[in-house]
């Protein structure tokens, strides 16, 4: 599989790269929790909080702001409390930017890599968000309100399950993606999922509209997610603010606040050229190519035996 | 009271789930990239032996469930409870219909079974899983016809009926799978 991917982006003429495991800067999206460990030595005498890699996304743009053009690079990346079926503390990732794609380009491409690895692939889809909300859970998830959420939840048993503080209508989105929609993606063929609420677009550019969406796309097979991607945010202003609202929700919910990345902060102020990237799973992907259920199954030793 | 958080949730764990005890049987993680995390978890009712499937946010806690599960010996019956002692400090215990439920055609006396005890009060019985019983009655037995399949039912000294081999006779003792209620072999005591 790793071999099938480099010839893929060789004959591409995409770079690859690699990018520091251990950073001084973690992602501030309260929805991925770092591992922090302690530098000490020459530089750092009383010792500097390091971070493990939890997505290798802002080196990565720091690289093309510096001029890279075309990368990708496949790396480990580390998430704080992630165990289950689909889910291990470490696990791989591919990861990749395109100079001058949009987000529907890029898809195209990681449809192209998919089709490269799994070749007896069904037809692929394509579904905004919305549309998949409607069909799957009869809501319209960027106009409904908190209340409806909840009964819609209610009527499929999973009614209480997110509390008055459970992060409000991004919460029960969620929750219903994870137990109604997701499972039920992907079964003929890739599904891509595109345009999410705006109050879920991470790190991906908001296009106007009413309402307006967030030009960022996730792909699931046979249920499970595999890969997500954004049309990149290049300003610099609107980056500071989002990092600002993600460390003030960690400060309410009583989650650690890592710095937020001043180097990414300088690259986009330098320029990032306007570009579309996307993170893979490999391990879930291997999963998927060996038909196997348990990510354990693809890991010589995950984490209860690591 | 002790609690668990989602991160201490494994199959086995006794919880409370809607005031009533119950045990986990299933407990999956499952989290979007960027959202928030669930645990979505199966339990078993330990009172009325229903499956429910219940999804908690990933962080978490509910209240931890007193249940034990202790080797008694079943002593007898006096038709309204069924009375077990704890053989190392002959400590008697009263288990009533609910918790003996269809333990109860299995219950020899003297017989080490599983009390299931919520609270120091017993929620469930398992018998052993294989036990020795008298037939009491059935057909008589067809001499030598230890070849030939067929089957007919017999009465055991605790009133449960099972299928028996047609050469079984009334008087013989006789091993039963507790679990699936099917004759084993015939056996002397």
């Amino acid at each position: 599989m790793l071999a099938e991917i480099r010839a893929f982006f060789a004959a591409r003429r995409v770079l690859e790269v690699e990018t520091p495991l251990l950073s001084a800067a973690a992602a501030s999206d309260p929805a991925v929790e770092s591992f922090v460990t302690c530098y000490t030595g020459p530089g750092a005498a009383c010792g500097r909080a390091m971070y493990l890699n939890g997505s290798p996304e802002f080196a990565m743009k720091r690289l093309l702001a510096a001029g890279s053009g075309p990368i990708y690079q496949i790396c480990k990346a580390f998430r704080q409390g992630e165990a289950g079926r689909h889910h291990n503390p470490e696990f791989t990732l591919l990861e990749w930017y395109r100079p001058g794609f949009d987000h529907r380009l890029l898809m195209d491409e990681v449809e192209e890599l998919l089709r490269a690895l799994l070749p007896d692939l069904g037809g692929g889809e394509r579904l905004s968000y919305r549309e998949a909300f409607r069909r799957h859970a009869g809501i319209d998830p960027l106009t409904v309100e908190e209340q409806e959420l909840a009964k819609c939840a209610a009527s499929h048993g999973l009614g209480g399950v997110v509390g008055p503080d459970g992060g409000g209508v991004d919460g029960w989105l969620d929750l219903l993606m994870s137990h109604l929609v997701q499972p039920r993606l992907g079964w003929q063929g890739p599904c891509f999922l595109f345009d999410y609420p705006a109050s879920q677009a991470a790190l991906a550019r908001i296009r106007p509209g009413t309402p307006p969406v967030a030009e960022r796309f996730e792909l699931f097979l046979r249920g499970v997610e595999l890969a997500n991607g954004f049309h990149e945010l290049l300003d610099r202003d609107e980056q500071r603010r989002r990092f600002d609202a993600d460390l003030q929700l960690r400060a309410r919910t009583g989650q650690p606040s890592p710095p937020p990345d001043q180097r990414l902060l300088a690259a986009l102020a330098h320029g990032l050229p306007q570009c579309s990237g996307v993170a893979l799973g490999l391990d879930r992907l291997l999963m998927l190519i060996c038909g196997v259920e348990e990510i354990e199954e693809v890991l010589a030793f995950p984490i209860d035996r690591a | 009271m002790a609690s668990y958080s989602t991160n201490e949730f494994r199959r086995g764990l006794k919880v409370m789930l809607d005031s009533d005890p119950a045990v986990i049987i299933e407990n999956e993680f499952v989290k979007p990239g960027k959202g928030q995390a669930f645990n979505r978890v199966k339990l078993r009712n330990l009172k009325s032996g229903r499956v429910i499937e219940r999804t908690f946010k990933s962080g978490e806690s509910i209240e931890a469930a007193d249940v034990v599960e202790t080797e008694m010996q079943y002593l007898y019956s006096d038709g309204a409870a069924w009375h077990f002692m704890d053989p190392e400090s002959y400590e008697q215990i009263a288990a009533d219909e609910a918790a003996v439920a269809d333990a109860k055609q299995w219950l020899k006396e003297q017989d080490l079974c599983t009390v299931t005890l919520w609270n120091g009060a017993p929620l469930s019985v398992t018998p052993p899983n294989h036990v020795v019983l008298e037939v009491t009655s059935t057909e008589p037995g067809i001499r030598g016809d230890t070849a030939t399949g067929g089957n007919k039912p017999a009465t055991l000294e605790t009133g449960a009926v099972v299928q028996v081999p047609l050469f079984v006779n009334e008087g013989d003792l006789i091993k039963v799978d507790t679990r699936s209620g099917e004759y084993l072999a015939r056996a002397r005591e």
